[in-house]
């Protein structure tokens, strides 16, 4: 049982990463990762979002949806409970510190709309996790992409400086530096 | 005409996926194959053009405050509708794309034109517009899987939806020692997506470089224009 959790948590962390291997939350990936210090900040606004969404959803759907025999209605609740957790923490943010806030802007509302929280949420069901499986997953998976996100935002304060061809230059040449960085990854699947 | 100008934006200029980097977790995470590109663009226009005609009807109804909400429950239940129709009409496509039918609720193409053009114009209107930038998201997840699925097993071939044993068209394009397996992994998604988004850069930058050229030969030829009536004066 203890073995199997820790596989989980290096399974979800490292080997089937939220972003290199199932192509989950790129838009924050792409959009936070200029600064390495927005970047550590979205991935602590995610990996709360996250393990708070999974907790209450888990909840709802188990002692909520089923005994009401509503389990059709999964994705309107989970999306509505997602929406206002995002709301709570940006309070949160606000009030507790505003410099993160601000070099988040236009970041924070849009973790509603990152697929990584809503994937952990119905994965969580689909998957039929017992509690500590659920916890686990929904743990690790939001570390991966905080870890993935924060080694991305250091490679491409490198590149801003770098010299790239002109049509290059921005977003694609991020991107080739994500294929490499999930290349780099695959190399991890001999570790289990 | 400015109807069809906004229809056509959406699909090369300002095209959702490659232009304006939206909704990309899809894009790279369902083009191994055409079938599964069509599949999930049909699917993506239909709710799209669904969610801005329903939100550009009410968009006067709705309080400024809590509107986020409001078009997301919109959205969130016509995806399940249609995750439902997919799940009984057509299973196949259903477990091939997973759990990306529900994420198209986070698409983040389908809220975006919500809020930047639904909110703020009438329904037919929104209407066109769902439609240009939901061709322009097929548009782009066909032209990924098509390199991604050629290189990767050299086969071009699709399957019937709705009954998967109903092979429509198949054809070898490369010998299958040839193939390059690495297009069916992430590295190959990415590397696909970085050289499309790439090439799209590349062709605006030379129509800009273009404009820029044609301006400047224009003021050119004015100054010659003034200085020959200056002289003849």
């Amino acid at each position: 049982m203890f073995g199997e959790l820790v596989t989980l948590l290096i399974t979800s962390v490292l080997l089937n990463n939220a972003v290199l291997n199932q192509f989950l939350g790129l838009c924050p990936f792409m959009g936070v990762s200029r600064k390495k210090s927005s970047a550590l900040g979205m991935g602590m606004a995610v990996v709360f979002v996250i393990v708070a969404a999974g907790l209450v959803t888990y909840a709802l759907y188990y002692l909520v949806l089923v005994p009401l025999k509503l389990e059709f209605m999964d994705l309107v609740t989970f999306i509505l409970v997602i929406a206002s957790l995002v709301q709570l923490t940006e309070m949160f943010l606000k009030k507790s510190s505003p410099a993160l806030y601000k070099s988040l802007g236009v970041y924070l509302p849009l973790i509603t709309t990152n697929c990584v929280v809503l994937n952990v949420c119905l994965v969580n069901i689909s998957n039929g996790y017992d509690f500590a499986h659920m916890l686990v997953y929904t743990i690790g998976t939001p570390l991966g992409f905080a870890l993935v996100l924060y080694i991305f935002s250091s490679i491409r304060e490198r590149l801003e400086v770098a010299n790239v061809p002109a049509s290059f230059k921005g977003n694609p040449v991020a991107l080739v530096v994500a294929g490499l960085m999930a290349m780099a990854f695959s190399g991890l699947a001999g570790i289990i | 005409m400015n109807r069809m100008q906004n229809f056509k934006n959406g699909l090369i200029k300002d095209n959702p996926v490659f232009g304006l980097y939206l909704g990309l977790c899809s894009t790279l995470a369902i083009t191994t194959s055409i079938n599964n590109a069509i599949g999930m663009g049909v699917a993506v226009i239909a709710v799209l053009i669904l969610s801005n005609m329903i939100i550009s009807a009410i968009r006067k109804l709705v309080p400024d405050d809590i509107r986020i909400p409001v078009y997301i429950v919109i959205i969130a239940t016509l995806v399940k509708i249609i995750q439902m129709l997919i799940q009984a009409y057509a299973p196949a496509l259903n477990s091939s794309l997973g759990v990306f039918i529900p994420l198209i609720v986070v698409n983040c193409i389908i809220l975006g034109r919500a809020e930047a053009f639904a909110s703020k114009n009438g329904v037919l209107d929104s209407a066109l517009d769902g439609l240009g930038m939901g061709l322009g998201y097929l548009l782009a997840v066909l032209a990924m899987s098509l390199i991604r699925q050629i290189l990767s097993t050299g086969v071009l071939s699709m399957t019937n939806p709705f009954n998967e044993a109903q092979v429509l068209f198949s054809l070898r394009l490369i010998p299958d020692n040839y193939t390059i397996s690495m297009f069916s992994a992430p590295l190959g998604a990415f590397m696909t997506f970085a050289f499309l988004a790439a090439a799209l850069t590349a062709y605006k930058n030379n129509i800009h470089k273009k404009e820029e050229e044609a301006a400047k030969a224009a003021k050119i030829e004015a100054a010659k224009a003034a200085k020959a009536a200056k002289e003849a004066a």
